[in-house]
């Protein structure tokens, strides 16, 4: 009788949560403009009007959105919201896949990056931190190295080892890495692993850093040292992550942009999202009704 | 239904089924390990069968005669020029030699059935005793001579005295003169360098593997530095750089049809193109790399391109976010991560090149080539296609110089592999 109690009982469950997610979509319409403060003065990157498609699959709508310098912008929603898809715009690492498509305007300090716009320099000021880490097969050392080598960054070994040793010192990773520089970076663990990532994207000196829920393979002690670096970051970086942990936007961000089914729903400071949100379908995910 | 009874059905159900699965996989195993006994046991048989025809062509047998070097019966006067001494009449002082050693040989058939017993090359040991010292001339020396084919047969396999005289080639009188060879120390087996030495021959005592396997090296060479090439070249533009259309699907489709294409295929259409369109010398090993590389790159192009794929996305990904050009991700993360790959398919392509016999018969390489080729554009033959005319020549002496060519093939085979593989663990080693 248990088994058949335990299963007669999750079902009205599962359904509650459907029928919650579907009424809600049916009730709440999409806001005609996005809820809140998209728009800033002299952003460091902006979005206007962007749709990004997937072959005939539309993945984002009309998304108007302002990065400020120096800020971290955190962008949240539920899977499928499009806002890895955005992020990734940012760097047009998206150019890569195969029918993607992306229509409106993305500018970097007021230059169209889509407008005739050399992807190397644009990827060189605007660097990228993956989900999983992926360091090169390389050591640690060739790691850091390789962005200013291939830029010709630096020249001489000195320069080399001084730009290899600011870069591990920021990113946290230059006390457990120094004597081991010569050794593989993957053999690291996977927050130094994550680190070293960072490390490797500082190294060219981007201007802005997009990172892509940098912590969602990593332990909670890993994550906590990726946060904290993150917020020292952002002093000399501008910085969009996203992420799916709300905390961990509460925690690291100025600012917090809400995504839900491709459309741009809410942007707020994030302390405003979190305590008061303007929008109910925000107000419904940060209270764990959906996602 | 409590719940109690409900588990305990479920526990029998399982309990139940357990008997038979586990019958299931230990059928399978035990077929599994079947088959791998198998394969085993074929490998020794054939490894077995070639090592016991073949060895015996590592050695040949030599003879001891007391030759009398006398100018007169060489043809050449006193102090003979080199070029009078090349072509003397050895066998002269040979025969006297034969007859003088067994003088019993007094008809006419003897004394040409003691003549057979030495190769026809036997003069050569002479000449090149004379050709040394010149001062020797007119005295009698012990001189090593070159044993016939038949004889070296018999010498190898001496339990062949049992058989009835008409089931072998060595008559009774020829028995009688050989064991008085044997019991005198004046006949031995020594390692047939000969065999290593020279190219083919009539004769099976004087035919060697030189000009075959020089032309095999030589026809691999052309095949690897066009194969390797143009193969990675495809495999890296098709995956990285190639838009994915109709047109590259139709261009893939027909990379997998060409690999299963018969090799004799490519082997008239290097005669009708090389030969007949360009004009391109027959028999080279040129022409022969150039049609083993068609029908290599299929091989290397499909394992490539496997190998370039497996490369994870997120290194592409990595050095893309960089700001790594495309070609900077090709050349400094995906060629060298795949090259492990690329290796294997290209160890692959080539031993089966190595191997391959056909197409090579159809521009020509089957010539009866007996110098040893100096360049690719030498006339020369292949290893396979040596074994496969020695296999077929009628002398009983070339059974075991077929058998020895397949374990020089085979030993070159390991050679090349081993190479291979030791260059793929440096480069895995090198991340």
């Amino acid at each position: 009788m248990d088994i058949m109690n335990a299963a007669t009982m999750n079902i009205p469950a599962v359904n509650s949560a459907t029928m919650n997610a579907t009424t809600m979509n049916a009730t709440t319409e999409y806001p005609e403009k996005t809820v809140g403060l998209p728009l800033v003065a002299d952003p460091k990157m902006s979005m206007r009007n962007v749709n990004v498609f997937y072959g005939e699959k539309q993945a984002t709508f009309n998304v108007e959105l302002d990065i400020a310098k120096n800020e971290v912008l955190a962008m949240i929603g539920p899977s499928g919201c499009g806002k890895s898809t955005l992020l990734r715009c940012l760097n047009r690492m998206n150019d890569s896949i195969a029918g993607c498509r992306v229509d409106g305007e993305i500018s970097l300090e007021k230059e169209n990056i889509y407008g005739g716009m050399d992807v190397v320099p644009l990827r060189a000021r605007v660097g990228m931190v993956f989900q999983k880490p992926n360091p090169f097969p390389k050591s640690i050392y060739d790691n850091v190295a390789y962005g200013p080598r291939i830029h010709g960054l630096a020249h001489r070994r000195v320069e080399f080892d001084e730009i290899v040793e600011t870069s591990l010192r920021r990113a946290g990773l230059w006390e457990e890495a120094k004597d081991r520089l010569d050794q593989p970076g993957t053999g690291l663990s996977g927050g130094q692993q994550q680190r070293l990532c960072i490390a490797r994207t500082i190294a060219v000196n981007p201007e802005v850093i997009l990172m892509d829920e940098p912590c969602s393979a990593l332990d909670p002690i890993a994550t906590a040292k990726i946060e904290e670096l993150i917020a020292e970051l952002s002093e000399n970086y501008t910085i969009a992550i996203v992420t799916h942990s709300m905390q961990q936007a509460a925690r690291v961000s100025q600012r917090t942009a809400y995504f839900h089914l491709g459309r741009l729903i809410e942007v707020n400071d994030t302390e405003r999202v979190f305590t008061n949100p303007q929008h109910k379908l925000t107000e419904a995910y940060i209270t764990g009704r959906f996602g | 239904m409590s719940s109690g009874d409900y588990h305990k059905q479920t526990r029998d159900l399982v309990k139940n089924s357990l008997a038979r699965r586990y019958r299931k996989e230990k059928i399978f195993r035990s077929l599994g390990l079947l088959s791998v006994l198998f394969g085993i046991a074929c490998v020794l048989v054939l490894f077995g069968d070639i090592g016991s025809k073949g060895i015996g062509a590592f050695e040949n047998t030599w003879i001891k005669l007391d030759v009398k070097l006398d100018p007169v019966a060489l043809g050449v006067n006193e102090s003979p020029t080199t070029e009078e001494l090349q072509h003397a009449n050895y066998d002269a002082v040979i025969k006297e030699a034969l007859w003088s050693r067994f003088p019993d040989a007094t008809t006419r058939a003897d004394k040409k059935a003691l003549f057979s017993l030495v190769s026809s090359s036997a003069g050569d040991s002479i000449r090149r005793l004379l050709l040394k010292e010149p001062v020797k001339l007119g005295q009698t020396l012990p001189v090593w001579v070159l044993a016939d084919d038949e004889l070296d047969t018999f010498f190898k396999k001496i339990h062949q005295l049992r058989l009835p005289e008409s089931e072998r080639s060595i008559t009774d009188k020829q028995v009688v003169w050989i064991e008085q060879w044997i019991s005198a120390g004046q006949m031995e087996k020594r390692f047939n360098r000969l065999f290593f030495e020279v190219g083919d021959s009539r004769e099976p005592e004087q035919a060697g593997i030189r000009s075959a396997l020089t032309g095999s090296v030589l026809t691999l060479m052309v095949t690897l530095c066009l194969s390797l090439p143009i193969g990675v070249a495809a495999a890296v533009y098709l995956e990285e750089f190639a838009a994915k259309n109709r047109f590259t699907d139709f261009i893939e489709v027909n990379i997998n049809n060409l690999a299963a294409v018969p090799s004799i295929i490519f082997g008239l259409l290097g005669l009708a193109v090389f030969i007949g369109l360009f004009g391109m010398v027959r028999s080279v090993p040129l022409v022969g790399g150039l049609v083993l590389t068609f029908m290599t790159l299929p091989t290397i192009i499909i394992s490539s391109r496997a190998a370039i794929k497996s490369v994870p996305p997120s290194i592409r990904e990595a050095a893309l976010g960089i700001g790594a050009s495309q070609m900077q991700v090709v050349s400094q993360h995906v060629i060298p991560l795949a090259m492990p790959g690329i290796l294997t398919g290209a160890i692959i392509g080539m031993a089966r090149a190595l191997g391959e016999t056909a197409p090579l018969l159809m521009i020509g390489m089957v010539a009866f080539i007996v110098d040893i080729p100096h360049g690719i554009t030498d006339p020369s033959t292949v290893l396979p296609v040596q074994i496969y005319l020695w296999a077929d020549s009628s002398e009983r002496a070339f059974v075991e110089k077929t058998s020895a060519a397949i374990i020089v093939l085979l030993a070159f085979l390991v050679v090349m592999n081993a190479a291979a593989v030791w260059l793929r663990n440096r480069l895995e080693r090198r991340w």
